[in-house]
């Protein structure tokens, strides 16, 4: 050993007498974590976050958060000598008199647009997935708070430099704290200390922004990461995956060197869009004033669909014994995004209750095996799509040469009607999807070889697909035909089964579990295609074609489970592959 | 200078030196008298110079505003007391003649030349009353005040022609138009006559001096360069969003897969 080792080993050994904290290193870098690049989704969310706490850091030093009016006399010439408020006028200073402090200001806030950006992807994968089932359900949740402390967060980030924009932005704040019904100008007068704007109002969004719902995110980011970590990184379907393992690299250095280099991509996507894509360029907005306002007032891009829910609302109110109430903001404030984020929040319950499902799920679904849970997935999005388009509904109409009322009639209709045809169209697709793989795996992959046979008869030959795509395809999750407790023999439903409630739950586990048949029963079509593959195929699919061909879908499922079971051996036995 | 001195008593010196005092006098003059050139000083109107807008009046705008300029039911306004300013800004604006009737009329290439617009507005302002075409000293920008300027555009403007004058939308199809075109005068008379859907600003809501602040602003905010890269349109934050998802998730995306593309074997 050499002196250096020596000297390296008697450190770690001292080291690890008093901390004995080598079994748990060990344990720790020998952590497996699997191979996907939608699981680094969450990764770009926590690296902007980690960039978001630096450049912040840098911002509060020199950030002035203070409403007393001052007059202008810094470097950016436009604006001398109008008043403005100290905070207006440190961000000005910020962007044109700290060295760096304009990459920095907007580091932050492409940083902060990104951390949005990749929590919507991140929840958007997990949902389609199924990465919230069980055991997995409280990071879920976790989830959801943090996307709406973002959400917070960035309203708060956005409001502190008192320029127009953000100006306008806390006049809706205001506008939506008012229209609570009975309680509404109380809040209204809390929040902003007396009557908008007020004086409090920026050294209080300050106090929330860099210190309040930070500690929050950064402690329940904390405790995602520590769930994730505990109960180990869900994996995608595929050869030798199951409920019970990880398939993946190990966390030093495969991931350790992975997932470093992947923060470096993050800081340079963000360094780079801070250096050559102008944000929020507060010194043209000019300093707030009550009653001014621009066109192409909007807010950030993970507010717009709350943007889009006030446009796209009518003028309703009603004034009930001298009291207004305001439906026109009131609704639209809490009802859209309560309820993509109260479904998001009940969906994994709902589900586990509706299937009967409370086993652990390690690995995940892929998207066309859950067809009614995609199908719900992308009516949501277009939900939350119809209304954020409508919240850039004047930039649309203004560019695109289309009528404004004409996008918010559009908008109003589609809200209800395009969720509808997302849910229908994405079914199909989700089922046709599963006949196809369906195909795949009865008939294997075609070969583009044509063969005559003897008799004169034209076949197409096929074969078997590989292993690893066998798993994949053969990872579908079979239903039983009635929810568990049910038992179709006597007909009579389980105890649970019973009264309004079991009835609702039975017919909404056959919208769930809705499949694509496991097998389609065609007697006949499964002869011809089989002779092909081999004589492995075709004794199992002898024993298929012998099942009478009015076969329900239940029974079918059944026997194709033990189908998938048995498929490697006639695969292996197969001497031409 | 060696060259000037061997050419000074050359046959074409006398009419070189003339020709580039004639020049420098020219150059001089026009750099003065600039602003009435590009917007002209008002007309002094003349019976002929009357007589030649009525011609031009009746071959291009007496089919919709009628022979007398009396106007059309639903179709176009009558044009008697506008004023020569709304005459100006419609037809320099090339908004005049109209291609179709629209919700708007959009600025094109004006149809009229200089000379020819002069003369509409001319016959017009002959049948009565409505503002002049300013001055060039009214529209100048010399000494104005950008920073009230930019206080009174946002007040008054920017709520339908965005905080740089970037346009935006209005209803039933109509909209503000973008001010990366108009010209210091044509600022002034939209102001003076409200075309379209604008309203009017009279000098006694927005004085002369006031307009002249703004028009100082307007210009000057369109040349201003963006010291944050590239402007990204300056319409907001809704092209923001459009690159943080195209521009930044994307292209983490597309790092994540190809980090993620080359998978370790496994040990089996």
């Amino acid at each position: 050993m050499t002196m250096t080792g020596k000297a390296l080993g008697g450190t770690g050994r001292w080291l690890d007498d008093r901390l004995h904290a080598a079994h748990g290193t060990r344990y720790l870098l020998r952590k497996i974590f699997p191979d996907h690049w939608s699981f680094l989704l969450g990764e770009i969310a926590l690296y902007s976050f980690i960039i978001l706490l630096l450049t912040g850091t840098f911002l509060t030093l020199w950030f002035q958060p203070s409403m007393t009016q001052i007059v202008y006399h810094g470097s950016y010439l436009p604006l001398r000598g109008v008043k403005m408020s100290e905070a207006y006028a440190s961000t000005l200073k910020i962007s044109f008199d700290v060295r760096g402090g304009l990459l920095m200001r907007q580091i932050h806030h492409w940083a902060a647009d990104l951390f949005m950006a990749a929590i919507m992807a991140h929840m958007i994968r997990v949902f389609f997935t199924g990465a919230y089932r069980k055991p997995r359900e409280m990071n879920w949740l976790i989830g959801i708070v943090l996307f709406t402390l973002g959400m917070f967060e960035g309203l708060f980030g956005y409001s502190l430099p008192d320029d127009l924009l953000s100006g306008a932005g806390l006049r809706i704040t205001e506008g939506i704290l008012q229209s609570f019904p009975i309680v509404g100008t109380y809040l209204a007068f809390f929040l902003f200390g007396g009557q908008f704007p007020g004086h409090v109002i920026i050294p209080r969004l300050y106090i929330l922004h860099v210190l309040v719902i930070p500690g929050l995110i950064l402690a329940l980011i904390t405790a995602h990461l520590f769930l994730m970590f505990h109960q180990k990184h869900t994996q995608m379907p595929g050869k030798g995956r199951t409920d019970t393992n990880v398939v993946g690299a190990p966390m030093y250095p495969y991931f350790m060197a992975k997932t470093g280099a992947f923060f470096l991509f993050v800081f340079a996507a963000l360094a780079l869009a801070g250096t050559f894509a102008q944000i929020n360029p507060v010194w043209i907005y000019g300093p707030y004033n009550p009653v001014a306002m621009s066109a192409g007032s909007q807010p950030d891009f993970y507010m717009g669909m709350l943007e889009g829910a006030l446009r796209v609302m009518p003028n309703w109110q009603t004034v009930i014994w001298g009291h207004t109430i305001s439906w026109n903001v009131f609704l639209p404030a809490l009802v859209p995004l309560g309820i993509i984020f109260t479904g998001a929040a009940f969906w994994p319950f709902i589900e586990q209750w509706v299937t009967g499902d409370r086993r652990e799920h390690h690995v995940n679904d892929r998207p066309r095996n859950a067809p009614t849970r995609t199908a719900i997935g992308i009516a949501a999005i277009t939900f939350y799509g119809v209304l954020w388009a409508e919240g850039a509904n004047d930039i649309l109409a203004d560019h695109l040469d289309i009528s404004l009322y004409s996008i918010t009639w559009a908008a109003r209709i589609s809200m209800f009607v395009g969720p509808v045809i997302a849910y229908i169209v994405t079914k199909r697709i989700c089922l046709g999807l599963q006949r196809k793989d369906q195909h795949l795996l009865e008939h294997g992959v075609e070969t583009g070889i044509i063969r005559q046979l003897p008799s004169g008869e034209f076949i197409e030959e096929t074969r078997p697909v590989d292993e690893e795509a066998l798993a994949v395809l053969q990872s579908r999750p079979v239903h039983p035909e009635l929810p568990p407790g049910e038992s179709a023999e006597s007909g009579v439903p389980a105890p649970g089964m019973r009264g309004a409630l079991g009835k609702v739950r039975s017919r909404l586990y056959k919208v769930i579990t809705e499949s694509a048949p496991m097998e389609d029963g065609h007697g006949n079509g499964h002869g011809n295609g089989h002779a092909a593959i081999g004589d492995g195929h075709g004794n199992g699919h002898a024993n298929g074609g012998q099942q009478p061909a009015t076969v329900s879908a239940g029974d079918g499922s059944g026997d194709a489970a033990e189908t998938e079971g048995s498929q490697p051996d006639p695969d292996a036995d197969e001497p031409g592959h | 200078m060696s060259w000037i001195t061997a050419r000074r008593r050359h046959p074409a010196a006398g009419y070189a030196i003339l020709v580039l005092g004639l020049l420098l006098i020219g150059t001089v003059y026009a750099a003065i008298t600039e602003g009435s050139a590009g917007a002209s000083a008002p007309p002094v109107a003349n019976a002929k110079q009357i007589a030649y807008g009525r011609k031009l009046f009746v071959a291009t705008c007496a089919t919709c505003h009628g022979e007398y300029a009396q106007g059309q039911a639903d179709t176009a306004p009558s044009l008697i007391g506008v004023g020569a300013a709304a005459v100006d800004f419609q037809v320099s604006t090339g908004r005049m003649p109209a291609a179709e009737l629209g919700a708007e009329n959009p600025r094109k290439t004006p149809r009229l030349n200089e000379r020819q617009t002069h003369a509409v507005a001319a016959y017009i302002q002959s049948l009565g009353g409505g503002p002049p075409i300013p001055s060039a000293a009214e529209v100048s920008t010399t000494g104005a005040n950008v920073g009230l300027g930019q206080r009174l555009f946002v007040a008054e403007c920017a709520q339908c022609h965005n905080f740089v004058g970037a346009g935006g939308a209005l209803t039933y199809g109509k909209y503000a138009p973008a001010l990366t075109q108009a010209t210091p005068t044509q600022i002034y008379e939209a102001m003076l006559t409200g075309p379209e859907a604008m309203p009017v600003f009279n000098n006694a809501t927005i004085t002369p001096a006031e307009k002249r602040d703004i028009i100082a602003y307007v210009t000057r905010v369109r040349s201003e360069a963006n010291p944050g890269g590239f402007s990204l349109g300056r319409i907001g934050p809704v092209t923001e969003g459009l690159v943080a998802f195209l521009g930044l998730l994307l292209f983490c995306v597309l790092a994540a897969m190809w980090i993620t593309a080359k998978q370790r074997k496994a040990h089996d």
